[in-house]
């Protein structure tokens, strides 16, 4: 019944701005936003609270009107078409589900308005309640399923009406840490063999790199950066990025010179090869994961000298802290029967191609 | 597929076209102006229609050549078919839409303010146009039916220009909202307070209005020397004295019912009932036959300790003990809630930093019931500046504002000027109150409910505080017994104080029946008519009060929109207005054309409505804001428009609001008096103002058991609503799933 959707469209941002309150003084919730996503991918828009990323996604839904700029779905100018009029659906972060309504009504409800007969709504909805594993609990009320449960009628809901483009509110924040990871991967699957077009929000960003094709940051009101979710975590475009995104040791460097695609990266004499990524001779700012720093014995050539600080052990890693002349340090080590305590003298390298350059 | 495709690229507008249709159903069916009897009787049909001037549509009253002024109303009915095959995103489509809406509709109102039953109604037209051998009466059916038709016109055109998200049904609504205040709440108090300027010979000016305004009757202060004070003065200390004495009564009731170990709770808040249940003079009577000179205090005082009857229970000290009786309760009502509401971590937090419980009660708990008291304070003195039966039963020389404006319209003195005056002094005292009150509260936050689980308890009252109210409400329990136990008594006595025989006697004579042999029923009681009357004018307007106050607190709640507040504000006005003033304003301003409906049943359930609304808003937003608005959301989403998803969505959610407003509208139609005894008729006579009329000539007996039987219907009445409230509950609760699809 749920075939493949051969209606997932694009969608666009052309310098969309939403200002709340007068125009010119008020808050800029986004501000300029160009993005385009292309039909049949999900994306997710990733960002700290307030940084816009839901207001985009009510602009998509048509919530929310855009003061300025332009919104496209597929090749369809629907800036001022209110959320009724358009073919896209949402899950909201409390589902919504209608309580004086049972499962089944739930899921029939938005196909009653799109001029079905009656025998293939209730087709329709039952296929829905299939696809999401929930057979045979049409006839429950909300207040009768687990949280789990009531996330998938809402998933169920919105997938039914075979939208354009199907959105996600922080779908998975109500539900425990376990659940999360389980609903998550079936939301992907669902995605996937359905070929949807799929806009997703949330602030966690392990749930971002796990289901995404593509990852929007956001923040203050602009996009941060917009690329693959490997794009992201090894080759982060700032300071935000890469601290956001994971977790980050962002070091002052001196960049010594720059020779075609390779620029000298000098920190307290320990010397790097790198891209030098727009940053021109001078101070600039590196970024190394915890998970890419190396810790050999003290002394080793072409090295940071450090003393570990602290060690927390974690159950499959250990968390050390290491106090260098570039700044201190926080790093990983898999190699949980290390004998590294606090006072430990080491020394500190970065694996290849690890550490990265940040712009401005 | 998803088959809005063609709604989506807008050519097709069915709501537009069932406008249009409207419009011209009214403009070529219906009689224009308004007829004899109901509309829906098609009498009218056999009166000579559609040629004779009186029932004629409007396009027959154009084309016979008499009133050409109203032929250009199909103008602005014509060219909205322009718009129809433009798409809505086109801004020629909401261009058309709109000049045609707001021209046909300022048209429409124009000439009926300009041509009235005398021709031009004002002299500069007579002298610019020459004068006019015509003339035109009230507007009926038609002029109805193309005034809605222009502007749902106008707020579709509104609506594809984008505002409110280019919803037309939110449009539409704020467009109607906005029309029906203006035209029964603004322009009747704008109207009166114009006519406060007339002189006798119908010109303007001010210096009338001082005179009347600084009348000795309305602010001599006569009575400080022994004499008469004024009206204005009567009732502002009066109105005062209300407010403060049932505040600190409700408040003691409320402290009883939350914080103490009090048994008999549920009794006490049946209490509660008691003011919506009954008629507002009936507790005046109640002191009459207690107090007053044949009542059985007095005798019995007279008897035992020899002191002479007096009439001192009519005057200032009945209207007070009358009106705390009838309005403690109200406060009650109103401070129950928030000494609930008073978040018991907040006094446990207190009690844990060492301060006892009549320091916890006194710096933490009392501060907190601030706008609850406020609140009760307001209302008792808004319900005492307006209260009529009262002070009318019981006044004797104490003139108040409610009753001196009754008179000045229906004495013989028959002063419209005046009694514009003293209703406009009326107004600003309550309009002043409520500002007060907004200042006193100030912008503190007095947030209680922190969204969090409580599960904290109250803590007792302390003991130097529990036996004063104890006593306070021990008093007034014994007395509020003993009041309704004389007036259900005193319906079956013969005539109080005289011959103290039981009798049916005023129970016939009210609602006596006779059965013919056939069986056929005859109401020969004298109540029948304005009993029936009532019925069905509080059963007419209760269901259309609580979807007027509904629908306005979902477009508050749900909705934003430019000037949303002044929105707000106006929907509540009335509430601030005082019902004696509501009633001189709709006289004034409904018998004379355009909207001519004094007299008829109409006039009574539009002053319902407007009445009674601001309680509908109230009930509706509280319980719409506990619903998250992620619903309504989903549901647009899911494809529904606003309309639908206000009505699948929303409505079944707030069952209990709806049956909460049903029956305050409707109980409150029935019992009201101050608005209403203006606008009765001889054909459309009310119960309590019957039953006044019967007070006034001295015919207790029968005013009481009158009295007594609608207070019986309404408890019928409520327990019946009641009834339903919960089985609609039990009904969601176990929900079945409909089998239908």
């Amino acid at each position: 019944m749920l075939n493949k959707n051969s209606k997932a469209a694009s969608v666009s941002f052309h310098n969309v701005s939403k200002v709340y309150g007068n125009p010119t003084t008020g808050v800029r919730a986004v501000d300029d936003v160009s993005i385009n996503i292309e039909a049949g991918t999900l994306v997710t828009l990733l960002g700290p609270s307030g940084c816009g990323k839901t207001t985009t996604l009510r602009m998509i839904a048509g919530l929310e009107m855009p003061t300025s700029g332009k919104v496209m779905i597929g090749d369809m100018d629907v800036t001022n078409l209110p959320a009724t009029d358009r073919d896209v659906s949402m899950v909201f972060q409390s589902y919504a589900l209608f309580p004086h309504m049972s499962v089944l009504e739930n899921v029939s409800y938005g196909l009653k308005f799109s001029g079905f007969k009656k025998s293939e709504i209730q087709d329709r909805a039952l296929a829905g309640l299939n696809l999401v594993g929930l057979d045979g609990y049409g006839d429950r009320l909300p207040s009768e399923l687990s949280g789990g449960q009531q996330q998938r009628v809402a998933v169920a809901r919105a997938l039914v009406l075979e939208p354009q483009v199907l959105l996600f509110d922080e779908p998975l924040s109500n539900l425990d840490a376990k659940l999360r990871r389980r609903v998550r991967e079936e939301i992907r699957e669902i995605q996937q063999n359905l070929g949807l077009t799929v806009v997703y929000v949330t602030h966690d960003q392990e749930e971002a790199l796990a289901v995404s094709d593509r990852i929007i940051v956001m923040n203050n009101a602009v996009i941060a950066q917009d690329g693959t979710p490997r794009d992201l975590y090894d080759a982060p475009a700032n300071r935000f990025v890469a601290d956001f995104i994971g977790e980050a040791n962002i070091l002052d460097c001196q960049i010594v010179s720059i020779e075609g695609n390779q620029a000298l990266v000098e920190l307290d004499g320990y010397n790097v090869r790198l891209p030098p990524r727009d940053n021109q001779v001078g101070p600039a700012l590196l970024g190394v994961r915890p998970n890419r720093i190396v810790i050999g014995k003290p002394g080793a050539a072409n090295s940071l000298a450090g003393e570990v600080v602290r060690v927390t052990y974690v159950g499959n890693h250990l968390e050390l802290t290491i106090k260098t002349n570039a700044g201190e340090l926080f790093a990983t080590s898999d190699d949980v029967d290390a004998p590294l305590e606090s006072g430990t003298k080491v020394s500190v390298t970065f694996a290849k191609n690890a550490p990265v350059l940040l712009k401005n | 597929m998803r088959a809005i495709a063609e709604t989506k690229s807008g050519s097709a507008h069915p709501t537009l076209i069932l406008w249009l249709i409207i419009g011209w159903a009214g403009f070529f069916v219906f009689p224009w102006y308004g007829v004899e009897d109901s509309v829906f009787t098609f009498g009218w049909l056999f009166e000579g229609y559609p040629l004779d001037d009186d029932v004629a549509p409007v396009f027959f009253q154009g084309i016979s050549g008499q009133k050409g002024w109203l032929l250009p109303h199909l103008i602005f009915l014509i060219g909205p078919i322009f718009a129809l095959n433009r798409p809505r995103s086109d801004p020629l489509h909401a261009k058309i839409l709109i000049i045609c809406g707001a021209l046909g509709f300022g048209w429409l109102i124009a000439q009926g303010f300009s041509i009235g039953i005398r021709g031009w109604n004002f002299g500069w037209q007579e002298s610019l146009f020459g004068p006019l051998g015509d003339r035109q009466f009230g507007m009926g059916t038609g002029a109805m039916l193309v005034a809605s038709a222009f502007l749902f016109i106008l707020t579709q055109g509104i609506a594809a220009r984008g505002a409110v998200n280019g919803d037309i049904f939110v449009v539409g609504a704020i467009g109607f909202v906005i029309t029906i205040v203006a035209i029964f709440v603004f322009y009747p108090i704008f109207n009166m307070l114009t006519s406060a300027f007339v002189t006798q010979d119908n010109s303007y000016s001010i210096s009338v209005f001082f005179e009347k305004f600084t009348d000795r009757r309305l602010w001599g202060l006569g009575c400080l020397q022994g004499g008469r004070c004024g009206a204005a003065w009567n009732s502002l200390v009066l109105a005062i004295l209300v407010g403060m004495i049932t505040t600190v009564l409700g408040l003691a009731f409320a402290l009883v019912v939350t914080r103490t170990g009090f048994r008999f709770k549920r009794g006490l808040r049946a209490l509660t009932v008691l003011p919506i249940i009954t008629p507002p003079f009936v507790i005046g009577l109640a002191i009459i036959l207690l107090f007053g000179l044949s009542g059985n205090v007095t005798r019995f005082v007279a008897d035992t300790i020899g002191i002479a009857p007096t009439r001192w229970v009519y005057g200032m000290p009945g209207v007070l003990i009358a009106q705390v009786l009838a309005f403690t309760p109200i406060a009650f009502l109103v401070l129950i809630g928030v000494v609930e509401g008073v978040s018991p971590s907040m006094e446990e937090a207190a009690q844990t930093l060492r301060a006892n419980r009549w320091e916890t009660f006194r710096t933490v708990s009392l501060p907190l019931m601030r706008p609850g008291l406020a609140n009760a304070f307001l209302l008792g003195f808004i319900e005492s500046m307006a209260d009529f039966g009262n002070p009318l039963v019981l006044g004797g020389n104490f003139d108040v504002l409610s009753t001196e404006i009754f008179f000045a319209i229906v004495g013989a003195q028959y002063d419209q000027g005046r009694a514009a005056v003293l209703a406009l002094v009326l107004l600003a005292f309550t309009l002043g109150a409520f500002w007060a009150q907004r200042f006193w509260l100030g912008k503190k936050s007095y947030t209680t409910m922190t969204g969090k689980g409580d599960s904290g308890v109250h803590p007792l009252l302390p003991k130097g505080l529990a036996i004063p109210v104890y006593l306070v409400v021990g008093i007034w329990t014994i007395f509020t017994i003993t009041i309704y136990t004389m007036i259900i008594y005193g319906s079956f006595v013969e005539l109080w104080g005289v011959k103290n025989t039981l009798t049916f006697k005023h129970y016939i004579t009210a609602f006596s029946i006779d059965f013919t042999q056939e069986g056929v029923r005859k109401y020969t009681g004298s109540a029948w008519d304005s009993f029936w009357t009532t019925l069905q004018i509080a059963a007419i307007s209760a269901p259309l009060t609580a979807a007027v106050g509904l629908v306005t607190a979902y477009l508050l709640t749900r909705q934003n929109f430019a000037g949303k507040n002044s929105f707000e504000f106006g929907t509540m006005l009335s509430f601030a207005i005082p019902g004696t003033v509501i009633g001189v304003s709709y006289i004034l301003a409904f018998n004379v054309p355009p909207l001519e409906i004094t007299g008829t049943g109409v006039i009574l359930v539009v002053s319902f409505i407007f009445r009674n609304m601001p309680v509908g808003v109230r009930a509706g937003i509280a319980s719409m804001s506990q619903l998250d608005k992620s619903l309504d959301e989903s549901s647009l989403t899911l494809g529904a428009n606003s309309w639908q998803t206000f009505l699948n969505v929303i409505l079944p959610l707030l069952k209990p609001a709806i049956l909460a407003a049903l029956v305050y509208s409707f109980v409150r139609a029935m019992t009201a008096i101050s608005a209403v005894i203006f606008l009765v008729s001889a054909e459309y006579n009310m119960a309590t103002s019957y039953i006044i009329g019967r007070v006034e000539n001295n015919d207790y007996g029968l005013a009481i058991a009158y009295s007594t039987s609608l207070i019986i219907v309404m408890l019928a009445a409520v327990g019946l609503l009641q009834l339903l409230v919960g089985r609609t509950n039990i009904g969601r609760r176990h929900s079945q799933p409909s089998s239908k699809n």
